[in-house]
């Protein structure tokens, strides 16, 4: 039996500007089982980011539930117990601005030990050098700072910040997005060994298909501030349903005929993600969807159920229409 | 067809920073013939972009300084022209698309401001009317699919969407009539699913119009997509050459296969380990071969010699001693 360790439902966050309300996240669900991988894949806009946020208590969500182990964590950070934020850690997209530069390794490392006081004074420098172990990089990256060191290992240094707490739930937003290829590959591979050893469960935002089909074991696209469907990576990946997924996988460029064959046929992309500000009405995908029908434009879809746990929010599906 | 349009050679090109020099292309040699869509390939920081600039010649100098070499564009070395002679090259021959075109537009400029000055100056000997270049820049924007084109014509560019503002300097690029067309990671910063329609266009206005094309990119999927030719850089040499479907089907250069095998397969095999280290640092460059303190297969000659290009056949070369033969 599976353990839900973190369920989110009916989750809004919406923001009041000059412009209007920017509706982030509208309504969103899903859970995670302990020991898996989320993928929350989505264009830049679509609200993966602000979930994310949400989940870290960064955001207040406007409305909503999110509850994590059997407890109710819907409020934002300053009303969460300390050892709540110790269970729940994030890693940021940049480890140029996420990583103070003016600060040694060892400050940044120390610095989550000193405000959850888990580790005492003295044995502080020995865990240190145990985080970095971890990641793989030398002790002497203890004094240096964060400008001298390449893009890949201040990452590793922010995944080894993340985990100073002994966190069991982590969120990586986009962690290799500003990566190259060569880099990503050895921060992936280091996550998931991670992930097998101190029996993590990852929230992996990022807007590369690729990457998920290797990385997670259940993949949710978000589109304009929804899920518009959810499964599990090889189901999701043999048979993708939604028209919006289809698209987003046949425009990613790739590098062999077997992945040529493997992509659903050409769908020609077109349009763009419109404002959150103005969301359409209906199907927030209808102005794109190459197989829109009348009613798209009217009624929003329900996320229906089918075979193989695979969820997906659109009416080309029975019982997507509700009523 | 098949002139020799452009043929850079040997080219050095260096950086003198606070601590030293850089000395970041070392011997790059890069040729295409007319018409040909030619990629670029490598990661940050491995010289494309400052081979791109070199070839505008708009590379600050100071800084930058240019060592050693030849960059001939139609035969004529354009490192030895007159401050006339480049703006003629800038205004009617050789045109770029950069990576982030919220940088690329003036924001105090309506985009009909800046889409006409670019079609004055290339049209300035034939002395155009005012109202014929507006009447190309509308022209101009229909090319690249955007409605309204009047009203855009009037827009800042914060007005509009990333797409939108890539789309206004593709436009822009190709309504000078140039015949070559260097495009720096031109969709890197929007989604994949805008990347497909830029590039869809791009790919269409290029055939129309038949511009040569030199695509620059960190990503081996585009490069496999949209090219006929591929360059593969690293740490400012390019370490191998072949055409595209070649490339694929049979890459030689250790870095050319470890990059290969670093990408993320839609079919889900896994992650290959990456390759170990990092790009070097150009004050300091490795002796001999820039990639062997990463190189999995290293020898002995690797650290001592720079590699020369073997041709393998096929028209494939690499800057490697394995294929030494």
């Amino acid at each position: 039996m599976e353990h839900i360790i973190l369920s989110a439902h009916g989750l809004k966050k919406h923001f009041h500007t000059k412009r209007g309300v920017v509706r982030a996240t509208d309504g969103v669900n899903f859970t995670i089982n302990e020991q898996e991988t989320l993928g929350l894949v989505g264009e830049s806009g679509s609200g993966k980011s602000t979930v994310a946020y949400t989940v870290m208590g960064i955001y207040p969500a406007t409305s909503g539930t999110l509850v994590f182990k059997n407890q109710d964590i819907t409020a934002a950070t300053k009303n969460r117990p300390k050892a709540l934020k110790q269970d729940i850690q994030i890693v940021f997209q940049d480890p140029g601005s996420s990583l103070n530069p003016r600060r040694t390794i060892r400050q940044i490392l120390e610095l989550p030990l000193q405000v959850h006081n888990t580790v005492p004074k003295k044995q502080r420098v020995e865990r240190i050098a145990k985080l970095l172990e971890m990641v793989e990089l030398p002790i002497d990256f203890m004094y240096k700072s964060p400008p001298a060191i390449g893009g890949g290992e201040r990452q590793m240094i922010a995944i080894a910040r993340a985990l100073a707490t002994d966190p069991s739930f982590v969120i990586l937003d986009e962690p290799t997005s500003a990566l190259d290829v060569s880099i990503q590959a050895k921060i992936i591979n280091k996550l998931m060994n991670l992930q097998k050893e101190l029996n993590l469960t990852y929230m992996f935002i990022t807007h590369d298909l690729s990457l998920m089909r290797n990385m997670g074991s259940r993949v949710a696209i978000m589109y304009l501030g929804k899920i518009c469907e959810i499964a599990p990576t090889a189901e999701f990946f043999k048979n993708p349903l939604h028209p919006y997924t289809q698209m987003l996988l046949s425009s990613i460029p790739v590098v062999s005929e077997k992945e040529e064959e493997f992509k659903p046929k050409k769908v020609v992309s077109t349009g763009e993600i419109p404002s959150p500000v103005n969301v359409p009405p209906g199907c927030s995908f209808h102005l794109r969807c190459p197989r829109r029908m009348e009613v798209c434009s009217r009624i929003d879809p329900e996320i229906v159920t089918l075979q193989d746990n695979h969820q997906v929010r659109c009416h080309l599906f029975p019982g997507a229409t509700g009523g | 067809m098949n002139r020799k349009l452009l043929d850079i050679q040997n080219l050095e090109v260096g950086f003198n920073v606070y601590g030293g020099y850089l000395k970041v292309l070392n011997g790059v040699y890069f040729d295409m013939a007319e018409g040909e869509k030619v990629g670029l390939v490598g990661e940050t920081g491995c010289g494309k972009t400052t081979t791109a600039k070199s070839v505008l010649r708009i590379l600050p100098v100071p800084p930058s300084k240019t060592t050693g070499g030849a960059i001939l564009f139609k035969g004529r070395n354009i490192l030895t022209m007159s401050k006339n002679e480049i703006r003629d090259i800038h205004a009617r021959e050789i045109s770029m698309i950069f990576q982030d075109p919220t940088a690329a537009l003036n924001p105090v400029f309506t985009i009909g401001d800046q889409l006409m000055t670019a079609i004055r100056y290339s049209n300035l000997h034939d002395g155009m009317s005012k109202r014929a270049i507006r009447q190309k820049a509308v022209q101009a924007l229909k090319e690249v699919q955007l409605p309204d084109a009047e009203r855009i014509l009037e827009n800042y560019p914060v007005q509009l969407s990333g797409g939108m503002r890539q789309r206004i300097c593709i436009a822009m690029a190709l309504a000078t009539r140039s015949t070559l067309l260097v495009a720096d990671e031109p969709t890197t910063s929007l989604d994949v699913t805008i990347q497909d329609q830029i590039l869809r266009l791009l790919g269409a206005l290029i055939q129309e119009k038949d511009t040569s094309t030199i695509l620059i990119t960190h990503s081996l999927g585009l490069v496999r997509e949209w090219t006929e030719r591929v360059y593969v850089m690293y740490a400012g040499v390019m370490v191998e050459t072949a055409d595209t479907a070649e490339l694929f089907k049979n890459p030689l250069h250790p870095y050319t296969k470890g990059l290969m095998s670093a990408v993320p397969k839609l079919t889900g095999e896994g992650i290959a380990a990456g390759i170990e280290g990092r790009i070097p640092d150009y004050l300091h460059p490795p002796s001999g071969c820039r990639f062997h303190p990463r190189c999995p297969a290293v020898m002995d000659i690797c650290r001592k010699e720079k590699p020369p290009y073997f041709d393998c056949g096929h028209n494939h070369k690499t800057a490697c001693f394995l294929y030494r033969g």
